[in-house]
């Protein structure tokens, strides 16, 4: 056990410092950091000394270290177009995204293992092959576009909901939270719906497809042999190993879902870390890019091991193996 | 090539294709035959969009500013010349639809191709030759593969507007586009390829090609290639359909096609501001196409999958 969750840390160290050698070309050799510092009337001569003082001049492993070493301290530089320090652009929206992220987790989870369930056990009956029919519709439909129709339904039409925004927040230390206030609840709603939909569709087939295959086996045909109630082998011996390959593409999901937060930030205008992003990149904002594609590699890692860890924990048949 | 088919008559390639369990079950599902019909009657419209299209929404000289913001035909301040009505520059939405609906699948197709192929080439030799390129391949497969793919594609695209001289990512926006999407979706075709390929390579055939000398390439090209591609097809089906949806993504962030050549995604994001001054119909109209075209594609690719898969049967 000890030395599986060590060989998975020592690849997660691995697949961070390939993410950082990205970042780290990025900063290198797309565009010319110092031009993005100074204004057009500074002399070579000047350019030549922020480029020493910099550290720029030293050789690439140098620089490759010094990078590293700055960005495990959170230490991104400033940004090129908004001149403030990465790190505290970053802070300031974080809570945002995260807020966001989890409710629309929760609610994908809440909705969606239910009904994956469902459809599973009652394949023949209507409601289910109407929830199939659904998350076919629902994959296909675009991230962005459920966010529009929801804006154009209940904010324009209907005019119930904020459009944009994340409404009054309430500090709490360096944390902004959206979750005290009854705009700041109002607000969440349409983006948190926008960026679940996609997430649950993906849980409702995948819990299905599980569980179909787990009803399969001859484990449950001998609980029904043996009399069991049909309760007791629905929930008590199929669903629990369902959950196992479920939990691995949850765990996924949660990063995804940092991810399309990009979409439903723009969308709505919240004022998080997705939108930054995309602000950064048709700026050419490198910093900003840099530091963001750290993070959310930083997420995903620290993910992925939480879910391998929780792998062996909840299937004995792994232990055995390793 | 000699058709020497099973049964005892010869057959043309399109005698058995209309004897196959692929034209049986697409006959005998109506939901997959719409679908191909309105795949069908959308690419084909958007590729003659200049002959289909009722006008010509970038002739400039065509266009006039009393016609812009009219509400579709039907609907009470609506000109029967537009029935979809027009946009804030007086285009017609149903044409710029068909416009962009060309862009769009345009870059959807040549992604597709372009991930096909890398896709393939990294799986073919990966799965062949095995060994350190098969493991630092699917090692880079693996870590490309816990990011969601429209990262990736928002990342190749930033990198590149970065590398570009300033005012050259206008002409070539369209290609950098493909590139970022080909980019984030070959993994999938490597990983299928590489797999089969490493089945192939120790059949027989493979080994008489290797035993008469014939060079690597020419063995993986013509014997490996038309065993492993089956599955292919079918990712590439499923794929079209995710490389639509991240083209209007993208584009709908700003960072796709530029609004000069405007995609079915840039016509959303341009309908989007007029959406609270009750415009609706400047975005809902290309965001109803895009979710049609998606759909229908969606829906082939997953007949095409359980079709071609016998363990479903």
């Amino acid at each position: 056990m000890l030395l599986f969750i060590a060989r998975r840390l020592a690849q997660s160290v691995l697949v961070m410092l390939t993410v950082a050698l990205i970042a780290f070309t990025l900063f290198q050799y797309v565009g010319d950091p110092i031009n993005n510092m100074v204004d057009q009337d500074t002399s070579l001569a000047e350019r030549e000394r922020i480029r020493k003082q910099l550290g720029l001049d030293d050789p690439v492993y140098v620089q490759f270290w010094r990078f590293v070493r700055n960005a495990a301290h959170g230490e991104f530089g400033v940004s090129y177009r908004l001149r403030k320090p990465v790190a505290d652009l970053i802070a300031e929206r974080f809570p945002a995204t995260l807020e966001l992220s989890m409710i629309s987790a929760i609610l994908a989870l809440a909705i969606g293992i239910p009904m994956g369930i469902y459809t599973a056990l009652n394949r023949e009956r209507w409601p289910a092959k109407l929830f199939m029919t659904l998350s076919l519709v629902g994959v296909s439909l675009p991230t962005f576009l459920i966010g529009i129709f929801l804006i154009l339904i209940f904010g324009v039409q209907l005019r119930w909901l904020p459009t944009f925004g994340r409404g009054e927040v309430v500090q709490i230390g360096w944390w902004s939270t959206g979750l005290l206030t009854a705009s700041g609840l109002k607000s969440l709603i349409m983006p948190a719906i926008t960026l679940a939909v996609f997430q649950m569709t993906l849980i409702v087939r995948l819990v299905r497809a599980e569980m179909l295959e787990v009803m399969r086996t001859d484990y449950i045909k001998f609980a029904r042999a043996r009399g069991l109630k049909e309760r007791t082998i629905n929930f008590g011996h199929a669903l629990k190993n369902t959950l196992v390959p479920v939990i691995t593409i949850i765990g996924l999901q949660v990063g995804s879902i940092i991810a399309f937060a990009i979409i439903t930030e723009s969308v709505f205008q919240w004022p998080g870390m997705g939108l930054l992003f995309v602000q950064a990149i048709s700026e050419v904002d490198i910093p900003v890019m840099a530091a963001y594609l750290m993070l959310i590699a930083l997420v995903f890692v620290i993910i992925n091991l939480i879910v391998d860890i929780l792998y062996v924990v909840i299937d004995p048949r792994l232990r055995v193996q390793s | 090539m000699s058709e020497t088919a099973g049964s005892a008559t010869p057959k043309t390639a399109l005698g058995r294709f209309l004897d196959s369990d692929l034209w049986w079950s697409f006959t005998h599902s109506p939901v997959v035959m719409l679908a191909a019909l309105v795949t069908l009657a959308m690419v084909l419209s958007a590729v003659f969009a200049p002959w289909v299209a009722p006008h010509d929404p970038f002739d400039l000289a065509s266009l006039d500013l009393m016609d812009s913001l009219k509400p579709p035909a039907w609907m009470e301040g609506g000109d029967p010349r537009y029935w979809l009505g027009t946009d804030d520059q007086g285009r017609d939405i149903l044409s710029t639809i068909l416009y962009g609906a060309r862009i769009s699948l345009l870059v959807g197709f040549l992604s597709v191709i372009l991930a096909m192929l890398i896709g393939v080439t990294v799986g073919l030799v990966a799965g062949y030759s095995g060994g350190i390129a098969d493991a630092v391949l699917m090692r880079i497969a693996d870590i490309q593969l816990t990011f969601p793919a429209i990262l990736i594609a928002l990342l190749v695209d930033g990198v590149m507007r970065g590398i570009l001289p300033p005012g050259a990512h206008e002409r070539v926006a369209l290609f950098v586009l493909v590139l970022a999407i080909a980019l984030s979706h070959w993994v999938q075709y490597a990983r299928t390829v590489r797999s089969s390929a490493m089945v192939e390579r120790n059949k027989e055939y493979v080994q008489a090609a290797r035993v008469i000398g014939l060079p690597a390439p020419l063995i993986l090209v013509r014997h490996i290639l038309p065993n492993v591609m089956g599955p292919v097809l079918v990712i590439a089906t499923i794929q079209l359909a995710l490389a639509i949806i991240i083209e209007a993504t993208l584009s709908f962030l700003g960072v796709g096609v530029p609004p000069t050549s405007p995609s079915l995604g840039t016509l959303i994001r341009i309908g989007n501001d007029y959406l609270f001054s009750g415009e609706w119909w400047i975005t809902v109209f290309p965001g109803l196409a895009l979710i049609i075209l998606v759909l229908a594609v969606n829906l082939l690719g997953d007949w095409l999958r359980d079709a071609l898969n016998p363990k479903l049967r």
